[in-house]
């Protein structure tokens, strides 16, 4: 038996080892490598995004992209107001909400406090699959089922509008909002519950009062991920809200979004390097912004509640 | 206590509970609402679809004549471009997380890293199609390839790998990594002889629904300027003479599914919608197929292993 | 160094000398001193968080496997400081098994359980690993019981065979010292009993260090016992003059049952 130890004395082994230890660096680095690529893609985004935008604000001052009010770059007389795209942005992303954020958080509270362990494990799979079809179908079902169905009580909406795109636009955010507000109130630590039900509180109450309060972190955080989707969404509101970029808060209106201007865009043939072609990244660089405060902030928001506990 | 408190406390209790039956009646109409939002999507559009579903729109490139029309391209198109995303994004991305949980020192290059994939998690799909235009199309100059289109999916698709490999891994008892670096396994050998193997069906789940999210997603796709005309089909991967495998099929134009429907969708008439609808019965079908697989491992996983 | 080789009649299996022991900058271990003789079994008492099992996860190097620990002194395995910087802890672990508190085999059948270490060392010949995993199994005394079933998932095995079938996997690879970290805590008395009686045995082939909660188990088993306390060492001695005739204080109230 004592051959054996000899074996692994360490002045023989030394080869192995030295093999061993270059194979383990070698690794290290390749996997570091494929880690620092998500470093790369944001760089890349951001370099893309500001390279060309930069050019587009040498020809176009920045005050006129902010406060003109009408976007027309591909006429004879082109104007460069971004406001008419933010303000369509803006408008369906309300009208997703005021859906999304009540019927998202009703669900998350009857998930949570009140469904049966059974009824959470089938409903909530069944949520999630309305987060996984693709945005192409919802659009579709926007524009030639909610719109016409609308049309109904509402006579004089047009075929392309924001209402039935941000309603749909809402439908898809629902899941986004409950699961992870879901999330947050179960991780309320039972004894909180118990001494609100010892007071002689209702479920409900308990819900309201105790639950939801302790949890508001994490289900602002949910709220802000429905934002930054609804603000990033494009087929629904390329195919039902139009793609004309008029300036209006009246969600019964045709209007284009920025992510609905890229896309009516880019179906035609752009010549690199025109003004035109820089106008689309200068755009993303506004949607860039917009979804990046709101990720930021719920990023901190996720923070702060995962430390409560 | 007196009576009357008594009976005043009854009635309160009385009220309490009424509420709460009023919310629960909501609590189930609010979950009812998506479910039968999804139900009617999905019944509209099988109406809408189903006449046109037949052997011939899975074996027809598009045409101008509606009942001609098929969706040949966009299929193999699909199938060619989910390739390209896997192959670029599993690696990479089951790499990144293996490396975040494994190796990443608590020091700021671990924290850049962290949070950045956190956010590129939440930048809109539509940015990515920027980058791939602006890089891969203009300045790389692979033009509007099934490679150009496989590779911004790709970078769509690997922060989803990357955060379910993370969660994957972390779900291995940390006495595992100490049995295994006693027997004098190095750390390679410990994660690849052990943490993959008992982690990779959790990893599997998260690269389907990623893939099925990359199916489905249209957006990035129009930005990098897909056709939404193909009648032809890319270059066979296969040949018959050596080297019997052939790489033209990357460089090819194409479209895919979502594609062929958007453009379809825009169209005026009617009849195109209906081919509209027949692609969205096929891509949903798609999706939901992917997701249920998905759900299955993750359902079989969860009954095997029990830490 | 090869002239230097491991001689199994030297009377000391390992060497501790002045080991303090970090966790940041905390000092845990205090200038620990203890002999191990060889194939004998010695065992570490003490109440809980007295750093005994911080001691024994020096002798293999598990603590190079997490940030901010920090050795300083010495440990002898043949004269051989192993805490040196330039000596590769995998070897160190390769020489010295370790047997963990709670069981832990990995998700695989019984058989590549116990044949991992040898791949690790490389070894492929299917005949061989045979050979080894057959001969392990009979050491640990689980032979009889998974002979016919040595592809069954691991995690089938009640919890005093999962245990054994650790130590197995520990003797496949023919280990000079195997370190128990309260090897019987997890398990009901008639298992404990089982690997109690495999360690008494096993001592013949191999050193053993072995930590325990109980002291009645030290008694039982053990050839030498160290009583730490607060990261020291008391005291260190044959067990029976360590339960009889301890010479400190906080020893005889120990083992008395007067604290701890």
């Amino acid at each position: 038996m004592s051959e054996k130890y000899l074996k692994l004395s360490p002045t023989i082994h030394l080869a192995p080892r030295i093999i061993r230890n270059l194979r383990e660096r070698i690794v290290e680095l390749l996997l570091l490598g494929a880690a620092i690529s998500s470093i790369a893609t944001t760089i890349g985004i951001l370099g893309i995004l500001i390279y060309e935008s930069f050019s587009f604000f040498q020809q176009v001052s920045i005050i006129k992209f902010l406060t003109d009010t009408e976007w027309s770059p591909l006429f004879e007389n082109p104007r460069y107001g971004v406001v008419p795209l933010v303000s369509g942005t803006l408008v369906t992303t309300v009208v997703a909400l005021s859906l999304a954020i009540p019927l998202g958080t009703i669900a998350a509270i009857y998930l949570s406090e009140f469904a049966s362990p059974k009824l959470r494990e089938i409903a909530k799979p069944c949520l999630e699959i309305l987060a996984g079809i693709p945005t192409v179908v919802y659009g579709y079902f926007a524009y030639l089922f909610v719109t016409p169905l609308l049309q109904i009580p509402l006579p004089d909406l047009p075929g392309s509008n924001m209402l039935s795109a941000g309603l749909v636009m809402g439908i898809m955010i629902i899941p986004y909002v409950s699961s992870i507000s879901e999330d947050a109130m179960r991780a309320v630590p039972v004894h909180l519950r118990e001494g609100s039900y010892a007071m002689g509180a209702t479920r409900l109450q308990t819900a309201l009062r105790v639950v939801f309060p302790a949890a508001i972190s994490g289900i602002s955080a949910a709220y802000i991920l429905g934002i930054s989707r609804a603000v990033g969404e494009t087929m629904i509101v390329a195919i039902a809200a139009g793609l004309q970029p008029i300036l209006t808060w009246n969600p019964m209106e045709e209007a284009a979004t920025i992510t609905a201007y890229i896309v009516g865009v880019t179906q035609g043939d752009l010549p690199h390097g025109s003004l035109e072609y820089q106008t689309i990244f200068a755009a993303g660089l506004v949607l860039v912004l917009m979804t990046l405060v709101f990720n930021i902030l719920g990023h901190f928001l996720t923070k702060r509640y995962r430390e409560v506990y | 206590m007196t009576i009357d408190n008594l009976h005043q406390l009854h009635r309160l209790i009385a009220r309490n509970r009424f509420w709460e039956k009023i919310f629960i009646v909501f609590g189930i109409l609010s979950l009812l609402v998506g479910i039968i939002t999804l139900l009617a999507l999905l019944i509209d559009m099988t109406i809408d679809g189903l006449p046109r579903l037949s052997w011939q729109f899975f074996t027809s490139f598009p045409s101008r004549k509606y009942e001609e029309a098929g969706i040949l391209s966009a299929w193999v198109g699909t199938c060619l471009v989910i390739l390209v995303t896997a192959i670029a994004a599993i690696p990479i991305g089951i790499a990144s997380g293996i490396y975040l949980e494994e190796y990443a020192k608590k020091n700021w290059l671990g924290d850049i890293i962290e949070i950045n994939v956190t956010n590129l998690a939440g930048i809109p799909s539509i940015i990515y199609g920027l980058l791939a235009l602006g890089l891969f199309v203009e300045q790389l100059k692979l033009g509007r390839s099934i490679l150009t289109a496989g590779l911004t999916l790709s970078l769509l698709v690997l922060p989803i790998v990357i955060v379910t490999t993370r969660e994957a891994i972390r779900a291995i008892p940390n006495s595992i990594r100490e049995a295994a670096c006693a027997l004098g396994a190095s750390k390679w050998q410990t994660i690849w002889d052990h943490i993959l193997p008992y982690s990779i069906g959790s990893i599997l789940t998260g690269i389907i629904i990623g893939l099925a999210r990359a199916v489905g997603e249209t957006a990035p796709l129009i930005t990098i300027g897909a056709l939404t005309f193909i009648a032809f089909l890319p270059d066979s991967p296969f040949k018959s003479e050596f080297p019997y495998i052939s790489f033209n099929w990357l460089q090819a134009e194409f479209t895919v599914m979502p594609i062929q429907m958007f453009n379809w969708v825009s169209r005026p008439d009617p009849e195109f919608q209906s081919n509209a609808a027949a692609a969205g019965v096929v891509l949903v079908f798609m999706t939901l197929a992917m997701n249920a697989i998905a759900i299955f491992i993750r359902y079989r996983l969860r009954r095997r292993i029990k830490w | 160094m090869v002239e230097n080789h491991p001689s199994q009649a030297s009377k000391f299996k390992c060497e501790v000398k002045n080991l303090n022991f970090y966790y940041g900058s905390v000092r845990v271990l205090k200038d620990i001193n203890l002999s191990v003789f060889s194939h004998q079994v010695t065992a570490l008492i003490g109440p809980s968080g007295c750093g005994k099992t911080t001691l024994l996860r020096c002798f293999n190097r598990m603590h190079d496997l997490y940030p901010g620990n920090r050795y300083t002194g010495e440990i002898e395995l043949d004269k051989i400081n192993i805490l040196a910087p330039w000596i590769d802890p995998i070897e160190v672990r390769m020489r010295i098994g370790m047997v963990f508190q709670k069981p832990n085999p990995f998700p695989k059948s019984i058989y590549e359980n116990v044949a991992y270490g040898l791949r690790v060392r490389g070894q492929s010949q299917r005949s061989a690993i045979d050979e080894t995993v057959e001969q392990a199994l009979r050491n640990a005394a689980l032979w009889d019981e998974v002979k016919d079933r040595l592809y069954d998932l691991a995690f089938n095995l009640s919890g005093g065979q999962q245990q054994r079938l650790c130590i197995a996997r520990a003797l496949a690879t023919n280990p000079e010292m195997i370190l128990f970290d309260e090897p019987t805590s997890a398990l009901d008395p008639i298992a404990t009993a089982s690997i109690e009686e495999l360690i008494t045995q096993l001592k013949e082939k191999v050193t053993i260090l072995i930590v325990t909660h109980s002291m009645q188990q030290a008694a039982r088993i053990s050839d030498r016992t160290a009583f730490m306390y607060l990261g020291e060492i008391i005291e260190f001695d044959r067990t029976q003059t360590i339960f009889s005739d301890p010479t400190h204080r906080k020893t005889q109230d120990y083992v008395n049952g007067r604290f701890g």
